[in-house]
């Protein structure tokens, strides 16, 4: 009995600390709704309740309601975008278990939009194997901080960083190529659209498309969702999984058990810039939209959205398929608040509001876990001798 | 002198689901040394930090010399001239000792240090009470045993009255030990009080007026340390008889097991080496003890061993296989077991449960893995054998999270799991650090049964009573050399202690 509910509460606390940051996010967001409506109103004239049902009707509604604001169309968007989002905060997640941090899922993510556009355009491959491509140049992108971490003991996050902007330059010029480059398209200032020149190169989307009356709505989220249950059965499950967290929790601790730390270290990078390059296939393959090498001087906001993404489901797997579809809803929604009340940038700063709350969900789910751990701790006080604190290393039962 | 300088009445202290302290009282006379007993987590030291100004204590009043004090912070307790030198000294490694001890209370005019008036007075401390410490030697270049009286030097400086000392020999020689025990009847003579803070009976019997003793936060009684005895004292400290001699037969020694040759680790410290051309060997059925006071080249040496650290000349020859360059995880298949010295760094995951700790070295096995995929069954059941087998107690047994254990079954956790590979080589480091005697009893039987069935055990101890209990064969380490070795029928504490500290060396023994 006691077994089952300290168990249960672990879980259940991270997943109340997710709720409650997005409730916080949300109350803000509305309150953000609100003055911009004031603001509004002190220009074309109305009172309080005009303002409130302005900021709700116009703003707040379309975010909550996400893709199911405009039927079917939007619910299909949401889903594409989902996709990938799902992949990149996996991707974040898993380096989270090794106890690495991966902001360099964004330079993965452009390597693995490299990686399938490549294999699409220039190699004239069927959509799988461009997945596969886009997978190992992610990949490959993953080992570099990797390597420098595990034998030059070189933080991550400091190469990561830096091979995000070499990652984003080297594709930019090596896709225009003066101009004249294989992969780009002059007249749109984009690479070639996948869906008109090379229809075998997009991902299949069995009727979704129709369903859902868009275009870009295919079986990514399946292929998705399915390697998020992969993940989770190689974190719980293998020893490959155990080797991984025990690095993650106390590196020493595992190479005393005689782990190979560095290299799960590089392997971890690996796994973490295959899913994200995975990711960016999902979305190029899905013709969601063409890489535009000239406009593209910004990291993919995917790649970052990750770690929002891993950090809103405490890195669990499963918890990353449902925080990546919130996201999703939201910022989707976003789109369609009305345009001329709100300026379309306060989505953005909406979305951004609970993204950045996202990053509390730890500090909550400490807080809860304390909170639930005094209750529990008193019960067992009642009627038993006093238990030692871990930090006090208690000594007690050898009489 | 009946009267009590410092009085502790019905204090209690509670911490989340804990009560530290349970109605303790303490009353220390003015002159007396005053020995605070108890096992790990009995609360000595929270009651210590709540007359040190620390912690607030939910209940119960101070008194000094018979008037209600209120101490809310380490300030509040040195106006009332109480000092404390902590189990980890807090001094200024770059700084001199002069310095040091100033720190805090600097003589100023016109706000311009007068260092000279302090050296002065600094001298004269030390030569009264024989400290006979340099005020101008830097930290860093002086031994621990004098950064400990520079500690004290501190709490004089500040004309302490009552003076707590925190586990003070844990960290010296035998002879440093009596020196200091020297110099606290000293201060008792002076009139100042002295509270000390151990678990080690011995150092109660020897210097000791009275004693408190505490068990998990409860008051169990003052004693006059005249009219009693260890076993008295151990009793009201555990709850039971204890052993203090382990039991054991005449070794048997066998094969040679463990081969060391000439091996050379650098240290990460500094340039020199750590450990310096050192061989031995460990045969079947015997338990020999790397001895030497905590940073004299055992640490490395037991890393180079187990595969931690890379040596950088000489080899290691396990049962006539050389494993000097193998892989910790080779090591472990070729037979060697290591308790390690650090068991929150090295011997557990604390995030991971019981269960996965237990199978930390062994998960890889055919036995709790198929396919790469861990078969938890079998762990579960793997865990449970050895949590009932070798009395490894939790709240929720295998799924208990090993952070949350208390050190001692944490420690026997560790041992279950190493013990039971069935080792041809034990590595047990410091096994019995931090833990009490009832622990300790149960380890040391442990490591001799282990003897008993042929294993080879080396065994790294600071602890001389443990060394000379337990080992067959003694080696002593000093500055990274075996400087003796010893039969431990025919030593004594004091001449290992000699050998310890560097004052003899053994020319050509081994």
């Amino acid at each position: 009995m006691k077994k089952r509910n300290s168990l249960a509460s672990g879980s259940v606390s991270a997943l109340l600390a997710s709720l409650l940051c997005i409730l916080i996010g949300l109350v803000i967001g509305f309150i953000c709704l609100v003055a911009l409506s004031w603001a509004n109103a002190a220009k074309t004239g109305g009172d309080l309740s005009n303002v409130l049902a302005n900021a709700w009707k116009s703003g707040f509604k379309p975010i909550l309601m996400g893709g199911f604001f405009m039927k079917p169309i939007g619910i299909g968007r949401e889903i594409a975008s989902a996709a990938p989002l799902i992949m990149t905060g996996l991707s974040v997640g898993f380096a989270f278990k090794t106890g690495l941090f991966n902001i360099g899922a964004a330079g993965q993510y452009t390597l693995g939009a490299f990686g399938a556009l490549f294999c699409a355009i220039v190699l004239k491959m069927p959509w799988w194997a461009c997945l596969i491509g886009a997978t190992l140049f992610g990949a490959v992108w993953g080992a570099i901080p990797g390597l420098f971490k595990a034998y030059l003991n070189i933080n991550e996050v400091i190469t990561a960083i830096m091979f995000n902007w070499i990652g984003l330059y080297a594709v930019n010029t090596i896709m225009y190529g003066g101009g004249t480059g294989v992969m780009y398209d002059a007249k749109a200032t984009k690479t070639w659209a996948l869906r008109t020149s090379y229809p075998d190169a997009v991902i299949p989307d069995l009727g979704l498309s129709k369903y859902f009356m868009n275009r870009s709505t295919t079986i990514a989220i399946f292929l998705a969702v399915a390697v998020a249950v992969l993940i989770y059965v190689v974190i719980q499950k293998t020893t490959f999984g155990y080797e991984l967290k025990a690095c993650g929790n106390n590196k020493e601790a595992a190479r005393y058990a005689g782990i190979n730390e560095k290299r799960n270290i590089v392997l971890s990078m690996v796994i973490a810039g295959a899913l994200a390059g995975f990711g960016a296939g999902l979305y190029y393959l899905s013709g969601v939209a063409e890489w535009s090498p000239m406009n593209s001087t910004a990291l993919p906001g995917i790649g970052f959205d990750g770690i929002s993404v891993a950090l809103l489901a405490s890195s669990n797997p499963i918890g990353i398929i449902f925080s990546a579809l919130f996201i999703s809803h939201i910022s989707t929604g976003g789109g369609f608040m009305n345009a001329s009340v709100f300026p379309p940038e306060i989505a953005d700063v909406i979305s951004g509001i609970i993204i950045y709350l996202c990053a509390f969900a730890l500090l909550f789910r400490v807080a809860l876990g304390r909170l639930s751990g005094k209750r529990e701790k008193e019960k067992v006080n009642v009627n038993a001798e006093p238990a030692p604190t871990a930090e006090e290393n208690g000594k007690e039962g050898d009489a | 002198m009946e009267e009590y300088v410092i009085e502790m009445l019905h204090i209690t202290k509670e911490f989340p689901g804990i009560k530290a302290n349970d109605d303790v009282t303490l009353q220390l006379k003015k002159g007396e040394i005053h020995a605070l007993l108890g096992e790990n987590g009995a609360g000595k030291s929270t009651l210590m930090s709540v007359l040190f100004g620390l912690y607030q204590p939910e209940q119960g009043t101070i008194k000094k010399n018979g008037q209600v004090v209120e101490i809310r912070n380490p300030n509040d307790a040195n106006d009332l001239h109480i000092g404390m030198v902590h189990q980890h000294f807090k001094l200024v490694e770059v700084f001199s000792v002069l310095d040091n001890i100033i720190l805090g209370v600097e003589p100023c005019k016109g706000g311009l240090l007068q260092k000279a008036e302090a050296r002065k007075k600094v001298v004269e401390l030390s030569e009264r009470y024989g400290l006979k410490v340099d005020p101008d030697a830097k930290i860093e270049d002086i031994s621990v045993g004098m950064q400990q009286r520079v500690e004290i030097l501190k709490m004089l400086y500040r004309e302490n009255e009552i003076l707590i000392f925190d586990e003070p020999t844990a960290v010296l020689t035998p002879q440093e030990i009596d020196e200091l025990m020297e110099i606290m009847r000293g201060f008792a003579k002076e009139g100042k009080s002295i509270l000390f803070i151990t678990h080690k009976l011995n150092e109660i019997m020897a210097v000791a007026d009275r004693c408190t003793i505490l068990r998990k936060g409860k008051y169990m009684g003052t004693v006059d340390i005249k009219n009693s005895s260890k076993e008295e004292l151990s009793r009201r400290m555990v709850g039971r008889d204890v052993e203090f001699a382990v039991q054991k037969e005449e070794s048997k020694p066998g094969d040679v097991i463990l081969e060391v040759k000439n091996v050379t680790v650098p240290s990460k410290l500094h340039k020199n080496n750590a450990v310096k051309n050192v061989s031995f060997q460990v045969r079947a059925g015997e338990i020999v003890c790397l001895a030497g006071i905590e940073g004299n080249g055992q640490t490395e040496m037991i890393y180079a061993l187990t595969g931690l650290t890379k040596q950088s000349e000489g080899s290691f020859h396990l049962c006539g296989q050389d494993i000097s360059h193998t892989s910790i995880r080779n090591r472990s298949k070729s037979g060697m077991s290591h308790i390690p010295e650090d068991r929150h760094k090295h011997g557990l995951v604390l995030d991971y449960t019981l269960e996965q700790n237990m199978v930390l070295q062994r998960y890889w096995e055919p036995e709790f893995q198929q396919g790469g995929f861990i078969k938890f069954g079998a762990v579960r059941q793997y865990a449970q054998r050895l949590i009932d087998q070798y009395d490894v107690r939790s709240g929720q047994g295998p799924i208990t999270a090993a952070r949350s254990m208390s050190g001692g079954n944490q420690q026997k956790a560790i041992i279950a799991r190493e013990i039971d590979k069935d080792p041809k080589l034990l590595v047990a480091v410091q096994p019995t650090r931090g833990l009490d005697v009832g622990a300790i009893e149960y380890i040391h039987r442990q490591i001799v049964a282990e003897r008993d069935a042929g294993k080879a055990v080396l065994l790294v101890s600071l602890e001389l009573d443990e060394v000379m209990n337990l080992s067959d064969r003694i080696l002593v380490m000093y500055e990274g050399e075996i400087v003796g070795e010893f039969d431990p029928k025919k030593t004594n504490v004091q001449e290992l202690g000699l050998y310890m500290a560097g004052a003899r060396k053994e020319g050509a023994e081994q």
